[in-house]
């Protein structure tokens, strides 16, 4: 490992010439009514791994897109190695060593990792692809790095982590010196941040040059060098990683003090609002990816189902919200068979859905902000009056939701696609929320979302719990899970292994559980880590 | 500094804004070329163009008769492409159209008009929506491909043309006369569209047009149906997370989009024609898209579009017999301006795209 010589000639074991230094100067953008960034200086370095730390929408995409030459600044410079650039478009940047990690993964899932690298790229053989060369390639750049995929899987077959080691592959198959990660860990199980960690150390030591965004504090503080904290398109400071610490970064990124501890009243149970019954549910590759699951929720409590990524959750919620056909058993909503129910029967009941993948399945992003709102109860006063739609209540209604909700927008007439993710989620969960749900199912609810916004969204959560409403919320943030549920489920493999009690459940107890291991059971499995 | 730049993303919207109207001009060149290379004179036959589209009163009112069935039609296909569906059924549903009006009209030729009159407007509306609505439903039922059964239900529609027309309602006096030319009987009077100029053939239908541009509008943007298509259209995933049944409102896209083009039917037979012939549907059924296409699938966009096209369709014939250039250029000068305008909104859509775009 340590034999690795290090580019005393200035290039990377990739054979790529190092980035020393990149720095970006001045940087202004705006976009219609926003100061996306407002004269930022940002630097990174090679060897080091330098965290961009904000709330969302603070632009730390906005400036990491100029960076990779998707858009262009109004204003400022940015420098390679003490050259200034002009990047037009993201094969500038590529031809100049910079690779990007979106927090979309831009694979075409019908070819395989080997093709997905080869794409878009020069062939040796001319216009015939020499995927031979390419593979013989990935494979050792995947060694060296040790990010582990099958060169020859198709991609739909690929697990999010290793998608995203599909990303970084084709980054450094193209010669990436610096690399971009723009929120990488948010869609990662705790055991895949370790192994990306790994692959990022090993990059640093190699002489690239990291940039990181996150909004997990404890990632930054454990992988970065440097962060660099920017607030409403400013930098606010940056300090050595090892100087510093969490409250301090979290102050300087909301501009005061955050506190994730609630207060949680004890659970005042009501009826049964949503009960599952011996629930079989089909998964995408022909198994059964939820297997037998009774599960009930009474009104004013909040159910956690834990569990680690791809064990069932996503094909229970959907099945849940209508949109995946049952193979057995039933779910009683308020006390109604909606087991073969469309979406539509569901939403009139009073079920609320925050759905997991929010711009795909939440909002439709050509619409503005108010026509968002309105997705669900366009149809019913006071949004519409007959048939026709009433724009004036809808523009009243909006404009108090995105106030009370504290989504920042420009307008209420600003297309959905022009906000930054958390944003968008802080509009569902405002649309959601605002219809005085009687069930509501919450996935993933503040997956890449800032931790001002995150303690916002949990209070939220918990008022609603206290009117009376039964929350069933699916995370793989155990500390989320934790805080806020009066019981836990934790499913594996389709399963529920066990419920316990919410506040009184260790953390130990519930990572035993998610491997599998059954509440009170042996303890048969390797030792897992969180 | 701030100024400067918005100052610029104004110049570069605008610029992206009338990017594809540059794109005709472009084209025209192009088509100089051509004629150039067909030894004739360009600088000729353009103004034959112009003028045969705009320079007379006569050719004016051409070139609107022309636009009101590209229009009609232009609207049921920005229906449909809201809808996030494809409409290439505009000839069978315009010939369905035309035809029920007319079997109509000459059954009930007894009728007052006041009757008479919107009754057949209205069935020949229903038989293009019906037209319509098969595909729509084979899709929403069976996933069956809009493209595909479209077209097919244009053969059909075709062929019960053909047989109609050469037996069952065939004009009389065409077999009286021996001449056996497939084409119905003379509507009664009083199912005529009402001509607005005196000596030329511009009719109420264009009128009803613009009516129903507006109206498609006010459908679109200000009803909880039209909000329902276009959101089914934009993401069909979200919509129906939302609770709204997709397949329906695809379905319904395409027949009110059949709806329209059934109208475009029968007010050519009552308002141009008078009769029903061969070959009336006249191409309208795909012209019509590319009017929609050019009106940024917007129901006001598509009123100009349509007269551009209308004007082009008029002034197209003046030129071909001004150069003596084979008829195809004509077609071949079309297919130019619709390949230039398409992609320069193409690119204007990236460039705007590079410029700003977020995810
Ligand atoms: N194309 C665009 N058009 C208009 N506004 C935009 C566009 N892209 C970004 N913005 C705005 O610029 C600001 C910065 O957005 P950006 O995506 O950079 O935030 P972020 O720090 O990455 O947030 P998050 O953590 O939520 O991803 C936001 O207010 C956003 O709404
Ligand atoms: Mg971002």
């Amino acid at each position: 490992m340590s034999t690795q010589v290090l580019g005393l000639d200035g290039r990377l074991p990739t054979g790529q010439m190092r980035i020393e230094e990149m720095r970006m100067v001045g940087i202004v953008k705006r976009f219609p009514g926003v100061l996306a960034n407002d004269h930022v200086d940002f630097d990174v370095r090679a060897g080091e791994i330098h965290a961009l730390l904000g709330e969302n929408g603070a632009g730390k995409t906005t400036l990491m897109r100029q960076l990779y030459g998707l858009y262009r600044p109004d204003a400022g410079k940015i420098l390679i190695n003490g050259v200034e650039q002009h990047f037009n478009s993201p094969q500038d940047a590529i031809r100049a060593g910079i690779g990007m990690i979106h927090q979309h993964f831009m694979l075409v899932p019908s070819l395989t990792v080997v093709e997905n690298v080869a794409l878009g790229l020069k062939s040796s053989r001319g216009i015939l692809l020499d995927l031979d060369r390419v593979e013989k390639r990935v494979r050792e750049l995947s060694e060296q790095y040790g990010l582990k995929v099958d060169p020859k899987a198709y991609v739909w077959q690929l697990a999010v982590g290793e998608q995203q080691r599909v990303e970084i592959l084709k980054a450094l198959y193209r010669g990436a010196a610096l690399l971009i990660l723009d929120e990488p860990t948010a869609v990662l199980t705790p055991q895949e941040v370790e192994d990306l960690f790994r692959t990022l150390r090993q990059m640093a030591r190699d002489g690239h040059a990291l940039i990181f965004i996150s909004h997990k504090l404890h990632e930054v503080l454990a992988i970065s060098d440097r962060v660099t904290v920017l607030r409403d398109g400013r930098v606010v400071g940056t300090r050595p990683t090892h100087e510093t610490n969490k409250s301090e970064l979290a102050q300087m990124m909301v501009g005061r003090p955050v506190i994730l501890q609630y207060e949680r009243p004890p659970a005042q149970l009501g009826e049964v609002r949503l009960a599952i019954e011996n629930l079989v549910v089909g998964g995408d590759r022909g198994h059964d990816a939820v297997r037998n699951v009774s599960l009930e929720v009474h009104a004013g409590e909040i159910v956690g189902l834990a569990g680690v990524s791809g064990n069932g959750q996503r094909e229970l919620a959907e099945a849940l919200a209508g949109l995946r056909p049952v193979k057995s058993g039933r779910i009683l909503l308020c006390g109604k068979d909606i087991t073969h129910e469309p979406p539509g029967a569901r939403i009139a009941l009073g079920q609320s859905y925050i759905p997991e993948e929010r711009l795909r399945d939440g909002t439709i992003k050509q619409f503005s902000v108010a026509d968002n709102l309105i997705l669900e109860d366009h149809h019913k006063p006071p949004f519409s009056r007959k048939i026709f739609l009433d724009f004036n209540a809808i523009r009243e209604i909006s404009e108090r939701l995105v106030r009370e909700y504290n989504v920042k927008t420009p307008s209420v007439d600003t297309p959905v696609k022009n906000l930054s993710g958390g944003n968008i989620q802080k509009l569902i969960l405002a649309r959601e929320l605002s219809r005085r749900p009687k069930v509501l199912i919450a996935s993933q609810p503040t997956r890449g979302v800032d931790i001002g916004a995150t303690e916002y969204i949990h209070q939220r959560l918990l008022e609603q719990r206290q009117a009376g409403t039964a929350i069933l919320l699916i995370s793989e943030d155990l500390d989320e899970i934790r805080a806020l549920s009066d019981r836990i489920a934790v499913i594996y493999e389709g399963e529920i292994v066990g419920i316990v009690d919410g506040p009184s459940a260790t953390a130990e107890q519930l990572g035993l559980m998610m491997a599998g291991v059954r509440e009170g059971g042996q303890h048969h499995l390797e030792k897992i880590r969180l | 500094m701030p100024q400067r730049s918005e100052i610029k993303r104004m110049l570069n919207q605008v610029f992206e804004a009338i990017l594809p109207i540059l794109a005709v001009p472009v084209a025209l060149i192009i088509g100089a070329l051509i004629l150039l290379l067909l030894r004739a004179n360009p600088g000729v036959a353009f103004t034959a163009l112009v003028q045969g589209a705009v320079g007379s009163t006569f050719s004016v009112t051409q070139t609107l008769v022309k636009a009101t069935p590209l229009l009609l039609v232009g609207l049921g296909i920005t229906i449909a492409f809201r809808g996030g569906v494809i409409n290439i059924g505009g000839e069978g549903q315009i010939i369905v159209g035309a035809l029920s009006a007319t079997a109509l009209a000459l059954s009930f030729s007894q009728w007052p008009g006041a009757i008479l009159l919107p009754l057949c407007l209205l069935v020949g509306t229903l038989s293009g929506a019906l037209w319509g609505a098969v595909p729509g439903v084979l899709k929403a039922r069976l996933g069956v491909n809009e493209i595909l059964s479209t077209i097919m239900m244009n053969a059909i529609a075709l062929q019960l043309s053909n047989y109609l027309l050469r037996g069952p309602m065939i004009d009389p006096a065409e077999i009286e006369a021996g001449t056996r030319i497939a084409q119905s009987a003379l509507l009664p009077r009083q199912a005529w569209l009402p001509r607005l100029v005196p000596q030329t053939l511009l009719h109420a239908g264009s009128i009803l047009a613009l009516v129903m541009a507006v109206l498609v509008y006010i459908f679109l943007w200000r009803t909880t149906i039209g909000y329902r298509i276009r959101a089914v259209g934009l993401n069909a995933q979200a919509a129906r997370y939302a609770g709204i049944p997709v397949p329906v409102y695809q379905a319904l896209a395409i027949t009110l989009g059949g709806a329209f083009a059934g109208l475009a039917g029968a007010v050519e037979v009552m308002g141009v024609q008078r009769r029903m012939l061969e070959g009336l549907s006249g191409g309208y059924g795909f012209s019509g898209i590319v009017a929609a296409l050019f009106g940024n699938l917007h129901p006001l966009g598509t009123i100009p579009a349509s007269v551009l096209f209308g004007g082009l369709l008029v002034g197209a014939d003046k030129m071909q017999r001004a150069v003596q250039v084979p008829s195809a250029f004509v077609d071949t000068l079309m297919g130019l301006i619709v390949l230039f305008v398409v992609s320069s909104r193409i690119w204007a859509v990236r460039r705007a795209r590079r410029r700003e775009t977020y995810e």
